[in-house]
């Protein structure tokens, strides 16, 4: 009881003596507080209920009988393991072509800032235009890849979006796209950081290029890439609009979803509204565990006192 | 500026360097040709398997139908009202809290970074059910205000985190000369920190306006009357019919890319110096 009273005085203090500080935080924390928080607090209540289109009005709790439901359906399994699977190879692509991109740029090269503005452009397409684009180049008869593929490689047309495998692969390819220029700037930004002198000095040392890259480039580059990549891993986690809009919802057969977007068949195609909830806790809660260690490692929270 | 050494590269390295740098600048440019390309195509040429870039008889047609006879002029108008709203309180609320982030050790600031973190994680699915019945109590469902408040929390994360790593790398001794010379606290941070933070302001602004320019979930969930609809809404509505506005989502997105790849080429200089995840300074 008194630690409470303790804690709560405590604070109370900090509230007087770093008021200012409360004061550039709250408009902010309001606004988050209103659009996440809140609808945070009653996700978790729905979670608990058996709110569906059949009980939408006369809901009640069940406690954690939907969590149950979550891990008890085989497709939860398949689904998660495609999650998976889809952030790992998009998050690998984006971080070495990203990384060897900037490498490659990070040298005095004629025609260098074309093409590294060139190399931005996809970052900077509305992404849910990148994802209609590219769902009409990988349209069979008409789309680009396919053409390019029979006039120039002489290879079959691929049965991209009708298909499981291609429809998947073709996610992947859309979202690779899109998404390498984000690591490649970050990269670029750590490279420029990295003090010229230690290379000078590994030279007169007689380190080799590859020894250099090995030894000097890439360990420095890591504490810069580490944060990008971790915060890379979330959002890629939790990419609905290239899913979506790509396979047009989850086509064919509802075979190309990840999490986010299978959870949003479930509220606004079928209607299971406390299923869907409790499964977004399940996404959430993976995340979490994930970033807990991000967060330890980044040690992003601190200031500079 | 060099990588790695004082020693010229080789002319085979720098031949193979090019080749890679090609290929790829080829991949990453490709398909925003290709669009512009299908914008320029005739009605009944829409359906070709042509892989010429410009088009035979080019023709503008399909930008004159989207402009007059849809209503783009209006989506347009809806995305700009939209955007900037969200990037005005976007860049005020997050330059401010970064700040306090930065240079106050009070006892939120390692669990308001956390929750700021955490947003990130939350799937934009679990907010929106929730969103979508509390917008309607607040009978905020199916209005501006509605979506720029949805807007400005969901890019508010990264904001705030991006302007606290930049603010980190500029010495607090600045401030504190200013507050010896008399300046308020609030003073030292509008008239010393904030001009010297403009690259990591100018990020904030691109990304809350870029944010909001391109979200298509929150608005088709929000916005119902299609007077107020914004233009991924719109654009989506070609698109799904592929046999006749293909060309018309073409032209349209060109329409709407190129301001905002014209804005971010334009911004990419300081996208490097300040794009900071803070990150490097512990």
């Amino acid at each position: 009881m008194t630690t409470v009273v303790a804690t709560i005085q405590d604070y109370l203090y900090d509230l007087k003596k770093n008021r200012t500080a409360y004061y550039y935080t709250l408009p902010a924390f309001l606004v988050m507080g209103f659009v996440i928080l809140y609808p945070f607090l009653y996700n978790i209540v729905l979670s608990l209920s058996n709110m569906s289109l059949t009980h939408f009005r006369d809901w009640r709790f069940i406690g954690f009988r939907q969590y149950v439901t979550v891990f008890s359906e085989p497709l939860f399994y398949w689904v998660l393991l495609k999650t998976i699977i889809w952030t790992a190879v998009n998050v690998f692509f984006h971080v070495t072509i990203g990384v060897s991109l900037a490498l490659l740029l990070n040298r005095p090269l004629f025609g260098r800032s074309i093409i590294r503005t060139l190399l931005i452009l996809p970052w900077a397409v509305p992404q849910y235009i990148t994802a209609l684009t590219w769902r009409g180049m990988f349209h069979y008869r008409y789309g680009a890849i396919n053409l390019i593929l029979v006039k120039y490689f002489g290879v079959h047309q691929i049965q991209w979006l009708s298909t499981p495998i291609g429809a998947f692969a073709a996610v992947i390819i859309t979202n690779v796209w899109l998404g390498f220029p984000f690591m490649m700037v970050i990269a670029l930004g750590g490279l420029q950081s990295i003090p010229r002198e230690l290379y000078e000095a590994a030279e007169v040392d007689g380190a080799g290029r590859w020894q250099q890259l090995k030894k000097i480039t890439l360990p420095l580059l890591k504490p810069v890439m580490i944060p990008a990549i971790s915060l890379g891993i979330i959002w890629t986690f939790n990419n609905f609009n290239v899913i979506w809009l790509v396979s047009n919802g989850g086509q064919p057969a509802d075979s190309t979803h990840i999490l986010v977007s299978y959870v949003y068949k479930a509220v606004f195609n079928y209607y299971r509204y406390g299923y869907a909830a409790a499964l977004s806790m399940v996404i959430f809660g993976i995340l979490l565990l994930f970033s807990v260690k991000f967060i330890k490692q980044t040690k992003g929270t601190k200031g500079v006192y | 500026m060099a990588k790695s050494g004082l020693k010229k590269d080789p002319w085979w390295m720098t031949t193979l360097i090019y080749a890679i740098l090609l290929i790829f600048t080829v991949i990453a440019v490709y398909p925003i040709l290709r669009v512009i390309s299908i914008s320029l195509r005739p009605g009944n040429l829409l359906h070709t398997t042509s892989l010429r870039l410009i088009p035979k008889n080019a023709t503008l047609e399909s930008y004159k139908i989207l402009f007059t006879q849809k209503p783009f002029l209006r989506w347009l108008f809806n995305s700009t009202i939209v955007s900037g709203m969200v990037t005005i309180l976007g860049v005020s609320l997050a330059s401010t809290a970064g700040y306090a982030f930065s240079r106050f050790n009070f006892k939120w600031r390692e669990f308001g970074m956390i929750s700021v973190i955490t947003t990130q994680m939350f799937p934009v699915t679990m907010l929106l059910i929730p969103l979508f019945v509390m917008l309607i109590h607040l009978h905020l469902y199916d209005t501006f205000l509605g979506l720029v408040i949805a807007y400005s929390a969901t890019v508010l994360p990264f904001c705030i985190w991006q302007m606290k790593g930049y603010y980190d790398t500029i010495p607090v001794s600045l401030e504190e000369a200013a507050r010896i010379d008399g300046s308020s606290q609030f003073g030292a941070f509008y008239r010393i920190v904030l001009p010297l933070a403009s690259p990591a302001l100018v990020i904030t602004a691109l990304f809350s306006f870029m944010g909001s320019w391109s979200e298509y979930l929150v608005a088709a969930v929000i916005l119902n009357d299609r007077a107020l609809f914004t233009l991924p809404l719109g654009l989506k509505q070609f698109q799904s019919n592929f046999d006749t506005e293909w060309g018309l989502y073409a032209a349209g997105a060109v329409v709407v890319s190129v301001p905002v790849i014209i804005l971010f080429l334009f911004l990419s200089r300081w996208l490097i110096s300040g794009l900071t995840l803070g990150s490097v300074k512990g």
